[in-house]
């Protein structure tokens, strides 16, 4: 288990200042919020059928992004772009070049998509027998844009969000699926409360309306098919609905954060992660509790908001966990937003850091028992990600005092 | 006793093991003895057809067989000899039981092209859509697939393998990344997370679209004959980088624990530097701030002065562009001391190993720290006369080196320096 946590012998509170949500539900914190609330979900059963997707609900790109700009970017980028944008004038400093110049930025990110049409040209063209030596040479030679291969770079999240915000401290990108998240974040985290860094920009992206994503995810089964269910009512129907949000925070230290007047959403107290021997049945759950019990977390006053997938075993391996906290009020943000992969631990912390500054969790949004209402105002959330195939992680964050 | 804390109070980040592949060959003896005798691993493509490429020589590593083959898989199994011969060498933990976390620089995952052909088999016919594509991919019989496919898929190979500790981290800021691992496991031992980290770096990605990709965007030298001479760092007629796999992997430990266990010291990495460029996706800024910055941060990690640095370990890719820029940036903080520095670029020999170069290249580091002999720039025939490093052109060079630089700068702005120095007198 790797452990970050703050509460050392001469702790550096680490405050969320910023939250920047471009998601399926919105745009901001306002309207995610207002959609949480009434219960809406953006599902989409017909365009990708039979695959379920959460699409992206467009925002004024040009608020956040020059045209010129966007014309160099595949839309996670844009979405990621995007979101790091709000998360910056949501703490306020946006533009402010002195505090970007020395920010730094840890981004988890898969890669961008595939020119769909190249690939289905280039693969029937084969099929009718044009398959000499040099065939594929030359079609990608004429076909591949040179500015895809920049879209579909990992690091040209970061590299584009530098162009655009000037966030140019340091760029580091995090790959892994959903547990680069999670290592985004408690990396950022360690080297505020290490004395390393004094602020920086967490988050990631993701556009789920990709059939090239498809393609992979369904080699292993694991896409929700043909209709909608709640991440806890998908025991017989498994899989997960890939979803498109940006999430991004601003953390910083506290001092760093009074120093310049900005208020904090809440405090990111603590993030661990780990990786469970999945062979092994059981091995999530005990590493799930495990993990609950180093990230700080006590079952008063607390809630859990989690990435759940609703992709199995893991699904059910996390109920079980679950179980054991049956007290604790649980939201799914998975059933709210899709699944966002590299980005939905992010989502999560935005979630977390919203529900501790409104002093209320939203409401349930499943009908098999697990998510309980609550009118409690929560102190603490725990942020929960156990990835479909690999890798768990949790994260405390808690009001600030 | 040495104190084992920095100028700074941190703990002293050690290197006690390394391993290393190259299109040279495996293992540090190898590469070292071809790497001074001036050897270059750059040939003729021969694991595809390379008909219609304007590029057609690479740093391919076709010692390592990986059957099917897939570049993830190859990075894969090349991260395996690097980090085996890593931990062999530092003699920690056990066997498959490292007691430290994983920090990977990787390249980015796809599906590749023999995949993508499979499923279109698969499908069968001509005249199908992605979506017939899409409805073959279900019920196991790709099962393999999504598993090789996920950007995490090594890393997690290498932790079961290898039994390092917690989630391992999986990065890219592309050119930039085997600096960027070893980064973080400076980071995390000086925050005293760990006493040890294993960062390892890996690249295999010489397919026709990779390629490709890095044609398209006038990367890539084009001078295919001879393949050797392609790769010319520094020189007037350079007309790009070679793209080449391989693999490095350090095993990193605080002073005090290396000592504790009585461990042989290969070297201290006394400072990291890192500073983005905003200025273009695929170039530096003009004025060469960002690697200016990034060299003075380097300096300011190590609480060293730049008369203190004896040798650089260039970047050095040999396209037009990052060769004289690196020489604006180190020149604007080196000063007169410039010219009295010699530069070399190992890439003239081994290629760029992309994802891995910053790894593999601060392993050059250590090795020529060890030998006091630095390898040569070959292919460095005709100097760019607006180049005044002093750079050490085709024949290796006897020198006392007591510090050396190791630059990495990546598309997306990403701007590394490692400075690395033999063990505390």
């Amino acid at each position: 288990m790797t452990e970050t946590t703050s509460a050392t012998s001469d702790p550096v509170e680490v405050w969320i200042t910023g939250i920047g949500l471009a998601t399926s539900l919105g745009e901001g914190p306002e309207a995610n919020w207002e959609a949480l609330n009434a219960g809406r979900i953006n599902v989409d059963e017909k365009g990708f059928a039979p695959y379920v997707v959460h699409p992206w609900a467009p925002g004024n790109l040009e608020t956040q992004i020059p045209k010129k700009e966007q014309r160099q970017m595949e839309a996670w980028q844009r979405i990621g772009t995007y979101a790091a944008g709000l998360a910056l004038d949501s703490a306020g400093l946006k533009g402010n070049k002195e505090i970007l110049s020395r920010m730094d930025m840890i981004v988890a990110a898969g890669g961008g998509e595939r020119d769909i049409s190249v690939d289905t040209n280039v693969l029937n063209a084969e099929a009718k027998g044009n398959f000499s030596p040099g065939f594929l040479n030359e079609r990608l030679m004429s076909d591949l844009r040179p500015t895809l291969f920049l879209a579909q770079l990992s690091n040209l999240l970061a590299g584009n969000i530098a162009i655009v915000h000037g966030v140019c401290g340091t760029s580091r990108t995090f790959m892994g699926e959903e547990v680069a998240g999670v290592d985004a974040a408690r990396i950022a985290l360690a080297r505020i409360a290490g004395g390393q860094s004094d602020v920086a920009l967490i988050g990631g992206s993701h556009n789920g309306e990709r059939k090239d994503l498809l393609v992979l995810y369904e080699f292993g089964d694991y896409n929700l098919k043909n209709k909608f269910a709640p991440v806890w009512a998908r025991e017989e129907h498994t899989g997960f609905a890939l979803g498109s949000a940006g999430a991004f925070l601003v953390i910083e230290s506290k001092a760093h954060a009074l120093a310049r007047g900005a208020k904090p959403f809440a405090r990111l107290t603590s993030v661990v992660a780990d990786r469970a021997k999945r062979r092994e049945p059981g091995a999530v759950t005990a590493t799930l509790e495990k993990l609950w019990s180093s990230v700080g977390a006590h079952d008063n006053h607390t809630a859990i908001i989690t990435g759940a997938t609703g992709a199995e075993p893991v699904t059910s391996e996390e109920r079980a966990f679950l179980a054991k906290h049956k007290d604790v009020p649980v939201r799914a943000s998975g059933t709210r937003f899709g699944h966002t992969m590299e980005a939905q631990f992010a989502l999560g912390l935005a979630l977390a850091a919203l529900s501790i500054s409104r002093g209320a969790l939203f409401p349930a949004g499943d009908s098999t028992g697990v998510e309980i209402e609550t009118k409690e105002a929560p102190t603490q959330i725990v942020v929960v990600g156990a990835g479909h195939y690999r890798g768990e992680g949790m994260a405390l964050v808690e009001t600030v005092n | 006793m040495t104190a084992a804390r920095d100028k700074f109070g941190r703990p002293i980040v050690v290197v006690t093991g390394m391993g290393v592949v190259t299109s040279l060959g495996a293992g540090k003896a190898d590469n070292w003895a071809k790497l001074v005798a001036g050897e270059s691993g750059i040939r003729t493509i021969t694991r595809f057809p390379i008909d219609g490429l304007k590029t057609t020589m690479a740093g391919t590593v076709d010692f390592v067989p990986v059957a099917p083959f897939t570049s993830t898989g190859l990075a894969e199994r090349l991260a395996h000899l690097a980090v085996e011969e890593a931990i062999g060498q530092s003699g920690i933990g056990t066997r498959g039981d490292f007691p430290g976390p994983l920090f990977l620089a990787v390249a980015p995952v796809e599906i590749e092209w023999p995949q993508r052909l499979e499923l279109a088999h698969e499908v069968g016919g001509t005249d199908f859509s992605y979506d017939d594509l899409l409805k073959v991919c279900g019920g196991g019989k790709f099962l393999p697939y999504h598993h090789r496919f996920q950007f995490g898929s090594v890393a997690d190979y290498l932790t079961e393998t290898f039994g390092t500790k917690g989630s391992a981290i999986s990065l890219s800021t592309a050119c930039a990344s085997g600096a960027t691992a070893i980064q973080l496991g400076v980071e995390a031992i000086r925050r005293g997370e760990t006493d040890v980290a294993l960062c390892a770096a890996t690249e295999g990605s010489v397919n026709p679209e990779g390629l490709v990709r890095f044609s398209l965007l006038s990367a890539l030298s084009t001078q295919n004959d001879p393949p050797q001479g392609a790769s010319k760092p520094f020189s007037k007629n350079r007309d790009g980088f070679v793209m080449a796999e391989g693999a490095g992997a350090l095993v990193l430990e605080s002073y005090d624990a290396a000592r504790a266990r009585g461990a042989n010291i290969l070297g201290v990495i006394a400072g990291c530097g890192e500073l983005t460029d905003s200025f273009h996706r695929t170039r530096s800024s003009p004025d060469g701030k960002p690697i200016i910055g990034c060299i003075r941060k380097a300096l300011a990690d190590a609480g060293m002065a730049p008369e203190q640095i004896d040798h650089i370990n260039a970047h050095g890719t040999a396209t037009p562009e990052n060769d004289k820029m690196e020489y604006i940036g180190a020149s604007a903080v080196f000063g007169e001391h410039t010219g009295k520095i010699p530069v070399s670029s190992n890439k003239s020999m081994v290629g760029h190993t992309i994802s891995a170069a910053g790894a593999v290249e601060a392993i050059f580091s250590l090795l020529t720290l060890e030998h006091q002999r630095i390898p040569p720039t070959i292919n460095y025939d005709v100097p760019d006369p607006a180049i005044l490093f002093d750079v050490v052109g085709n024949t290796a060079r006897d020198a006392r080196v007591t510090a050396v630089m190791s630059n990495s700068f990546g598309f997306g702005g990403q701007n590394a320096s490692l400075i690395l120095t033999r063990e505390p007198a």
